[in-house]
């Protein structure tokens, strides 16, 4: 009797797997529903890496969110500023001290957070909504559209992002937040698009899409079902580092005077108030500055943490 | 001995030859019978997410000068993990050895310096991959690439180590060497990059070759040629060979002798017509009932049952003891040692070793 | 034998070369599938042989319509489905299904095998309606052989040969009557390998299907195979029973093809001839003239390079051997000792 039906049970699970792959092997797989996604939480969960860094991206977004926990001051209001506190230093009740006009740093600092984050998320999402839809379509279509569109984005590739900035900034002369992130968009968005389009192409060849087509499937459930599943981990890892390149870029454009304007509240321009009186104020420009690092710092961490969980060849 | 070819250098200068000397291994003592390579109670594992993976548990085998050890195993086997070890290209991290001796002419490479270690790599024992495309380096023609290790090893002029490269190339029967000598590895197809791979181990004259998989990437017209030639070098040069495969029939060809890997361990050892006639462990006699024959339409396929276990958790006592036929009690808690088998008269079978309880039965039944 | 299901009528596939940057012209076609014509009974193996390059995985993708055929024509059950497509090409897919060789790759590692198997259904609602579709993914895991409490589990916790039973599954799911099985179980494991064919038999048996086997294994496609056609650079160039292509080759390449293979059994190695091919494989960009197969032939004369031969029965043979060959200079030879 050779009939091969039944003689496969689950105690044994892939050697080539344990070994050949180095690292899912001969697991128990009842206990736990193991989708490539539960796997990178699995791992990020024991990263120390994503631990901090989603800590810290979790404490910034909660001063942005809600900066009445933090601080029972209002920097708007008035009576806020008292230029006769000018520059001191910091003290128990003041952590950060005053800047030049009598304002508490550590106030200003706190709401300030509302406007990075703004401009972080708001442009990390118009860049994976406009950069991951026409990469998407250039990988998909192909021949003329991807043609025309791969040289569109070369223009745009070819203007770095600051200085791109800084001349559309300082020629519209409207800096907000909202104007900011739509500029820091317009010439962001290549990156992904490129990423998006060798992402789909890398995918559209895989045979589980050919298996797809043999079955009959139509295009929109080949890309929602087969490609774009497989295509947006690379887009995630780049995003999440690009939110802190983001926020340290409104910083920059803040700090030339052509980003978020006063009497709004940025760290870009609280370094740039700073910087004249660094030598006998140093604690001015040190608070903004450093929460600035912490938090782009923060995003890259993520961003490698989450690199290293979503990495195929560890699987 | 056919000697002629020895570059001149190799006897003078030269950092490293202080340790090629140590090991007293010239050319001229490559008698066939001279023991070469003799692994002892090998164990390597790898730290993986999910635990321990034990690749291999306890591997001994020995190959001569002008011998050819065949190493039968299917993936996850350990075949290809012990190879590493030898060669000492093994990743460490994750993997590490964790007991045994790998003796090369009675020195263990284990407990060398990693300079002399090195010194032995390449230039004693060589080894062949199984995708030659990816070995060789796209961007430097194929003549540079055979030439360098003349340059880089015995300061050989330019002009000189093309004029090796391209003896090397025709001693691997590629035609047209010398007009061939400067295209780059993607002008050649499959079959002639694998020769290339070969020419390249043979570059240094080797005593010992360990070829992992080396036809398996190639069609079986080409896969003929190769075997072919490996083995005429052989005849030629009286090294030692080691064929990793996880093909049967490859290794009825040219090998003379086998060691059937299970799970990290030998499982059979046995000179290579006597294996094939009847094998002493469940799982040879499995496999070879296994593969469908070319010259007969035969009728229902036998097929091992289950898979191949997992690294992690190695089944207790045998560890074939979940898919074999034969299966006792206890199989299930005693490790069968591997041990000489014996023919029907109690006569010592020689070069025959099984690590079945049941060997009897399996050799006789 | 019974009808014919699947008939190829001279079956062409050139994939166009292109040079120029702005404007692309074609300068040249590889021409992977040339002019070949077969048919696939009803309730047959039919097996494809041949060496990379040859053409037999085009050839299946062409079969399958996921490459527009050039030209000639492929008949389903009497109608063309070249130039099928929308609704027309659907339901031919429901019919002709496919199982392919790297059982890594052919699985979306994002999807749970219930979603595998299961998604034929939600393609063509009509084979099983909503309510019955976990059922009918736990019965078809239970057909290949898993244990249908996997439904939840994803391929990367399966091995090659559980993931390449998952792949059979799905192929088997609309029900169709062809299946296109693309070098199966090449990537599996020797030990597991025979599981697989075993089912793939046992599947035939239940089902009915008739199956075209592409693979290289001469052994495996002779154990598995009723029919056996040879393919070189894009031709077929012998086709036969599976008892005239290995014990009567007539073809020359055939001949190579099956003397070249390394027969685990050193006692009967002296019994064979070895014929060792010399040179490479010509280019499918610009194939030989007349036999493609001259430039490597031992038997090659002046008129294999102005004549190109016809895959027709030799005059010479006769009785049980008689079968397709196209070589001026067919005759039986016998490589591998049996007959």
């Amino acid at each position: 009797m050779s009939e091969p039906t039944n003689t496969l049970d689950g105690k044994a699970a892939s050697a080539e797997g344990a070994l050949a792959k180095g690292a899912k092997g001969g697991k128990d797989a009842k206990e736990r529903v193991a989708s490539l996604w539960t796997d990178a939480w699995y791992d990020l969960r024991r990263n120390p890496l994503f631990i901090i860094g989603g800590l810290l991206v979790l404490f910034m977004v909660a001063l942005a969110v809600a900066p009445q926990l933090f601080t029972d001051k209002d920097p708007n209001s008035a009576g806020f500023c008292e230029l006769a506190s000018s520059l001191k230093r910091p003290s128990a009740d003041h952590w950060f001290g005053f800047d030049v006009q009598g304002c508490d740093i550590y106030t200003r600092t706190v709401w300030g957070a509302r406007n990075s984050i703004i401009v972080g998320i708001l442009t990390t999402s118009l860049v994976v909504l406009v950069g991951g839809t026409l990469g998407l379509l250039a990988g998909w279509l192909t021949g003329f559209w991807d043609s025309l569109l791969s040289r569109v984005t070369e223009i745009f590739f070819a203007i770095p992002l600051l200085l791109g900035g800084m001349l559309i900034m300082s020629t519209w002369q409207k800096g907000n937040a909202w104007t900011v992130s739509a500029v820091m968009a317009v010439l962001g968005w290549p990156q992904i698009y490129r990423l998006m389009r060798s992402a789909v192409i890398s995918n559209k060849h895989n045979d589980y899409v050919v298996a797809a087509r043999a079955l009959g499937a139509g295009t929109r459930r080949i890309v929602t079902r087969h490609i774009l599943p497989n295509a947006v981990a690379p887009v995630i890892v780049v995003s999440t580092i690009n939110l802190g390149v983001y926020i340290g870029a409104e910083a920059a454009l803040s700090y030339l005077g052509i980003g978020i304007q006063s009497p709004a509240i940025s760290w870009g321009l609280m370094i740039s108030d700073a910087q004249s009186r660094f030598l006998n104020a140093p604690h001015v420009l040190l608070f903004p500055a450093a929460v600035l690092s912490i938090t782009v710092l923060a995003f890259i961490m993520l961003g490698d943490a989450v690199r290293d969980a979503l990495d195929p060849k560890l699987r | 001995m056919t000697d002629t070819t020895k570059p001149s250098g190799a006897r003078d200068g030269g950092p490293r030859l202080d340790a090629v000397e140590l090991l007293g291994a010239r050319r001229e003592n490559l008698v066939p019978g001279t023991p070469l390579l003799e692994v002892d109670d090998l164990h390597v594992e790898f730290a993986t997410r999910d635990g321990i993976a034990k690749a291999v548990n306890g591997v001994s085998y020995s190959v001569s000068a002008g011998e050819t050890l065949a190493v039968l195993g299917e993936s996850g086997s350990g075949k290809s993990v012990t190879a590493q070890a030898i060669m000492g290209i093994l990743d460490m991290p994750p993997g590490r050895i964790t007991a045994g001796k790998i003796l090369f002419r009675g020195q263990d490479l284990l407990r060398m310096s990693s300079k002399a270690r090195r010194a032995v790599r390449g230039r004693k024992i060589a080894m062949i991959f199984q995708d030659a495309l990816s070995s060789l380096n796209p961007v430097l023609s194929v003549g540079f690439q055979l030439g360098e290790m003349f340059r880089a090893h015995h300061g050989t002029s330019r002009k000189e180590a093309k004029d090796k490269a391209i003896e090397l190339m025709e001693r691997v029967r590629i035609p047209a060497a010398r007009q061939r000598v400067n295209d780059f590895p993607h002008q050649f197809s499959g079959g002639m990059r694998q020769r290339i791979m070969i020419a390249m181990a043979l570059s240094m004259e080797p005593d010992l070759i360990i070829a992992d998989e080396p036809t398996t990437a190639l069609d079986v017209t080409v896969q003929a040629q190769v075997m072919d030639l490996l083995a005429e070098l052989q005849a030629e040069f009286h090294m030692g060979l080691i064929l990793i495969t996880h093909d049967l029939g490859v290794v009825a060809d040219v090998a003379d002798k086998i060691a059937v890997m299970y799970a990290g361990r030998i499982v059979e050892t046995s000179p290579v017509h006597e294996l094939y006639a009847r094998p002493a462990h469940p799982y040879t006699k499995g496999l070879l009932n296994s593969i469908p024959r070319l010259d007969q339409k035969g009728q229902n396929l036998y097929a091992i049952q289950g898979l191949p276990p997992s690294l992690l958790k190695i089944p207790t006592g045998c560890a074939f003891n979940p898919r074999c036929d034969r299966t006792q009690d206890r199989c299930l808690v005693e490790l069968p040692p591997l041990v000489p088998v014996l023919d029907a008269e109690g006569a010592d079978l020689p070069g025959r070793h099984s690590a079945c309880h049941f060997w009897k039965e399996t050799l006789h039944g | 034998m019974a009808e014919p299901i699947l008939e190829v009528r001279d079956l062409v596939k050139y994939y166009p070369l292109t040079q120029g940057i702005l404007f692309k012209r074609q300068v040249g076609a590889v021409k992977a599938v040339d002019g070949i014509s077969f048919e696939l009974m009803k309730g047959e193996t039919l097996g494809i042989v041949g060496e990379s390059g040859c053409g037999k995985s085009t050839l299946a993708k062409v079969l399958m319509n996921l490459e527009r055929a050039t030209s000639g024509e492929v008949r389903f059950k009497g109608q063309d489905i070249t130039r099928l497509s929308g609704a027309g090409l659907k339901s031919v897919r429901r019919n002709i299904q496919m199982v392919f060789q790297d059982p890594y790759t052919s699985l979306n590692p994002r999807m749970t095998v219930g979603d595998i198997i299961g998604e034929p259904f939600e393609i063509h609602p009509e084979v099983a309606p909503k309510g019955d579709r976990r059922k009918a993914v736990q019965d078809l895991l239970d057909v290949v052989g898993l244990n249908p409490e996997y439904i939840n589990r994803y391929p990367h916790q399966f091995s090659g040969g559980q993931r390449q039973r998952i792949g059979i599954a799905r192929g088997l799911a609309l029900k169709p009557e062809v299946i296109i099985c693309d070098e199966p179980v090449s990537a599996l494991d020797v030990s597991v390998q025979a599981q697989v064919i075993n089912l793939l038999e046992q599947l035939q048996g239940e089902f009915g299907l008739s199956y075209m086997f592409i693979a290289h294994d001469l052994s495996i496609v002779r154990h598995i195979s009723d029919r056996v056609g040879v393919m070189y650079l894009g031709k077929m160039v012998e086709i036969g029973t599976e008892e005239q292509i290995y014990s009567y080759p007539t073809h020359p390449y055939t001949q190579a093809l099956l003397s070249a293979v390394p027969v685990p059994d050193p006692t009967g190695r002296e019994r064979r001839e070895r014929i060792l091919l010399s040179g490479d494989l010509p280019s499918p960009a610009n194939p030989p003239s007349g036999c493609r197969f001259r430039t490597r032939c031992w038997k090659a004369q002046e008129r294999c390079s102005v004549e190109v031969p016809l895959l027709a029965v030799p005059e010479l043979l006769e009785g049980p051997a008689a079968h397709r060959s196209a070589c001026h200079f067919a005759e039986v030879r016998d490589v591998i000792g049996t007959a």
